[in-house]
């Protein structure tokens, strides 16, 4: 077969207003590890070769470009790496499923209070978070990657929605802030 | 209203769905007399007071739960992951 050229969702574009920046990014490969009942040990020891462990509950680690995601009950989504063979665990490749837009700057958290039904300021959502919950009516998986930085995972078919969203919320808060645009 | 998953925590009502009695955790065999699978499909309390349903965290970490609460005082006394009850 071909190589084929993979495009993203979004063609990686990149949108500023006032103090939120909303861009596409490429989190590179994405591979879901399901852990089989029993099949802890074995995977515990076949992540030990990144660095990496499976995360604990609404959390996420990183290691070398290479990050691990909670994704559910004994489930984790590995990126910015190749996929590996784990024993004790289904490896499925999911990256051209999901589309991850990082949120960032001062106002990044009050753009997304608007959209997200948890409280995602600093002090009770750190680095390192990732949770599942809703963006309006649309799953998402966000993660705190920064002080002011957030990424946050979609399905790829709800890319361009929840682009519509977000930009949605952010001219929302700039036009309150008087931002001219 | 808010649900405590165990897993991920504090939650609002928009990330649940409701299922229905705890009832449907206990299917008869298939053998079972005809009376049985009845009151499995059919036949559910209406209770003032402590009740124990099924919520799915449809919105969160996709785990059925079983939710103990009470109907006149709207309290939650427990969430529980139905994948880790104890039978």
């Amino acid at each position: 077969m071909p190589e084929l050229i993979a495009k993203s969702a979004l063609e990686g574009q990149t949108v500023t207003l006032g103090t939120v920046t909303l861009a596409e990014v490429d989190v590179g490969p994405i591979t879901s590890i399901a852990v089989f009942p029993g099949g802890a040990k074995a995977v515990a020891k076949g992540l030990k070769v990144l660095g990496l462990a499976m995360p604990e509950p609404n959390g996420f680690a990183e290691k070398k470009g290479a990050r691990i995601v909670w994704m559910g009950r004994d489930q984790a989504f590995l990126t910015g790496v190749a996929a590996l063979a784990l024993e004790g665990a289904a490896v499925t490749d999911q990256s051209d499923g999901w589309t991850v837009l990082a949120v960032t700057g001062t106002g990044a958290v009050d753009a997304l209070a608007r959209l997200v039904p948890l409280d995602l300021r600093l002090l009770v959502f750190p680095v390192g978070r990732a949770v599942r919950t809703q963006a309006n009516h649309m799953n998402v998986v966000i993660l705190r990657s920064g002080d002011y930085a957030f990424e946050i995972m979609v399905f790829r078919s709800m890319a361009r929605t929840a682009w519509h969203e977000i930009d949605t919320a952010m001219q929302m808060l700039a036009a309150r802030a008087g931002t001219k645009f | 209203m808010r649900l405590t998953c165990p897993l991920c925590g504090e939650r609002d009502r928009r990330e649940f769905y409701y299922y229905g009695a705890e009832d449907f955790l206990r299917r008869p065999e298939a053998e079972a007399p005809l009376a049985d699978w009845d009151n499995y499909l059919h036949l559910r309390d209406n209770p003032a007071g402590v009740t124990r349903d099924l919520w799915y965290h449809e919105a969160g970490c996709s785990q059925w739960l079983l939710v103990t609460r009470n109907t006149v005082t709207h309290e939650i006394s427990g969430v529980e992951l139905v994948a880790e009850r104890k039978a």
